[in-house]
């Protein structure tokens, strides 16, 4: 234990820079993700078959193939092919956001379509044009219903950066992975990764959370009460009440 | 009604087919499928008159209003409204196609509809709900909209209610804002689809008074389809009472719930009085 965490805290520069790989494939992968998924969402909406069937074939593609195979495909068949070489980072942002973007673009389909019919027939009743409709009416419903499904996609996405590893960029499992190696310390190791790891995804699911707080508050809908330290402290609140009420 | 003001004339076309009154079902059939809704209907509403569509649930009363509202496509026939067909445009040859998206948008312009579940937007609060056409569709300036709005609230008497969510309102509350916003786009017509009919009925009579206030302080042309007759009886100039898709009696409410002709319609009233 002592041998390994003097190692890793000798080397904290180098944890820096795994972590840095690891947040930038995340965040840039998501952005990606985020737009495909609106993109194919809409997509999959239109009147025109061949604009749907091009965004069901592109879902289906990559919702169908592993994205190990994929990233290996980026980075070594494709330069074969194109004959210039893709940052290892370049091709795992547009790995990752193409196949969360897939996933994706299901929720984004699913909520927009869970938005009541009614809404849109008074938007239509108050003349908005079809632009209107979804820009001011459709979309911000349909959004906080997105949130909690784009949460578990987001972590999900943070978990598959350790494959950056294939292709050789330093993310934060290479790193530590490194480390083991010269220490031998696997269970101090893979212990280090699992703890940071879950603080990584827990970050994002309380800021996901606050997201989703603030969505469900434009629709005047009360927060959702997840996390156990909040519903119990507002059932405190309500405790004295009660009592007050009894004793009197 | 040929020397009506408002009544285009400029095309001779206009001129020679489309009739004087403010709206008109011309032969209108509305089909589901295999189900056949309304049946080659026949009827027509002069302006600032007050009609209600009375019938059992099922006959195609709900289907008229959202026909007019643009919200279903006749299957056959056609319906004018202020003399230019509603669902449908002329082509480039004189002759009636089916409407396009802005044919559409120019015609609804004319109408406003309230309904059953008042289908405020719970993304906008109060205030918001009832500026936000008026801003983005009829150009309005914001403060202009929202002194109408606050206007409006104080008509329907929520003034107090101006920073809430749609979610923080009881039903006849949210029915009253819904009713504030069809009026701010200063409809000609407004179509009243059952709109007390998912409130408490504690809740109701508030609302219907408001909706006697405005139909008897405007000039707005109302198409109603209520169960309360009492209200229709108040309200109305005309009664149309609908059974499967047919209008089988009409005729000014003192007719038709003192001494009506048909059974059926006898039969109907003695069932919901």
């Amino acid at each position: 234990m002592g041998d390994f965490y003097s190692y890793f805290f000798g080397h904290l520069p180098q944890v820096w820079s795994g972590l840095r790989v690891t947040l930038e494939a995340t965040v840039l992968g998501s952005i990606v993700a985020l737009a495909l998924s609106f993109v194919f969402g809409f997509m999959a909406r239109s009147r025109t078959v061949l604009v749907r069937g091009v965004s069901r074939v592109v879902v289906e593609f990559f919702r169908g193939t592993s994205l190990y195979v994929q990233l290996f495909w980026l980075y070594y068949a494709f330069p074969l092919l194109a004959g210039y070489q893709l940052s290892p980072l370049f091709c795992g942002v547009v790995a990752f956001g193409m196949n969360y973007g897939a996933y994706g673009s299901e929720v984004v389909r699913g909520a927009l379509n869970a938005v009541p019919k009614p809404q849109w027939e008074a938007a239509v009743a108050l003349n908005m044009t079809p632009a209107q409709r979804m820009r001011r009416v459709i979309l911000p419903q349909a959004w906080a219903q997105m949130i909690p499904s784009f949460t578990n996609l987001l972590i999900q996405l943070l978990k598959c950066t350790p494959l950056l590893w294939l292709i050789s960029a330093a993310d934060l499992t290479t790193v530590v992975q490194q480390m083991r190696d010269r220490t031998g310390a696997s269970t101090w190791a893979y212990l280090t990764l699992l703890v940071l790891y879950f603080v990584l995804a827990y970050a994002l699911t309380l800021l996901m959370n606050a997201l989703e707080r603030h969505a469900k508050a434009r629709l005047g809908q009360r927060p959702p009460a997840r996390s156990l330290l909040r519903s119990r402290t507002s059932q405190q609140a309500a405790q004295p009440e009660v009592t007050a009420g009894g004793a009197l | 009604m040929a020397t009506d003001p408002l009544q285009k004339t400029t095309s001779p076309a206009a001129a020679t087919d489309a009739p004087a009154d403010l709206v008109r079902f011309d032969r209108v059939v509305k089909r589901f499928g295999d189900h056949v809704v309304l049946d080659r209907l026949d009827f027509s509403v002069q302006r600032g008159e007050h009609v209600t569509l009375i019938g059992p649930s099922g006959s195609g009363k709900t289907t008229i209003l959202r026909l007019l509202m643009t919200l279903e496509r006749v299957s056959d026939g056609v319906i004018w409204v202020n003399g230019e067909p509603l669902s449908h445009m002329r082509g480039a040859d004189g002759n009636l196609k089916p409407a396009n998206e802005k044919h559409l948008r120019e015609v609804r312009r004319k109408i406003g509809m309230v309904f059953q579940q008042f289908n405020l937007f719970p993304n906008m609060k109060v205030l918001q709900n009832i500026t936000e056409a008026p801003v983005n569709v009829l150009g309005l300036g914001r403060e202009e909209a929202e002194e109408r709005a606050r206007e409006l609230l104080d008509l329907v008497g929520l003034s107090d209610k101006v920073d809430a969510h749609p979610s923080q309102l009881s039903g006849g509350q949210q029915q009253r804002v819904a009713i504030a916003r069809a009026l701010a786009m200063r409809p000609e017509i407004l179509l009243l689809d059952e709109v007390t009919s998912a409130l408490d009925p504690e809740l109701v009579a508030g609302v219907l008074d408001l909706l006697r206030e405005i139909a008897h302080t405007t000039d707005i042309t109302m198409l109603v389809v209520t169960h309360e007759m009492n209200f229709a009886r108040d309200i109305s100039d005309q009664v149309l009472m609908f059974d499967s898709g047919r209008i089988i009696e009409s005729g000014s409410p003192e007719k038709i719930f003192s001494d009506p002709e048909q059974d059926r319609t006898r039969e109907f009233l003695s069932a919901v009085l």
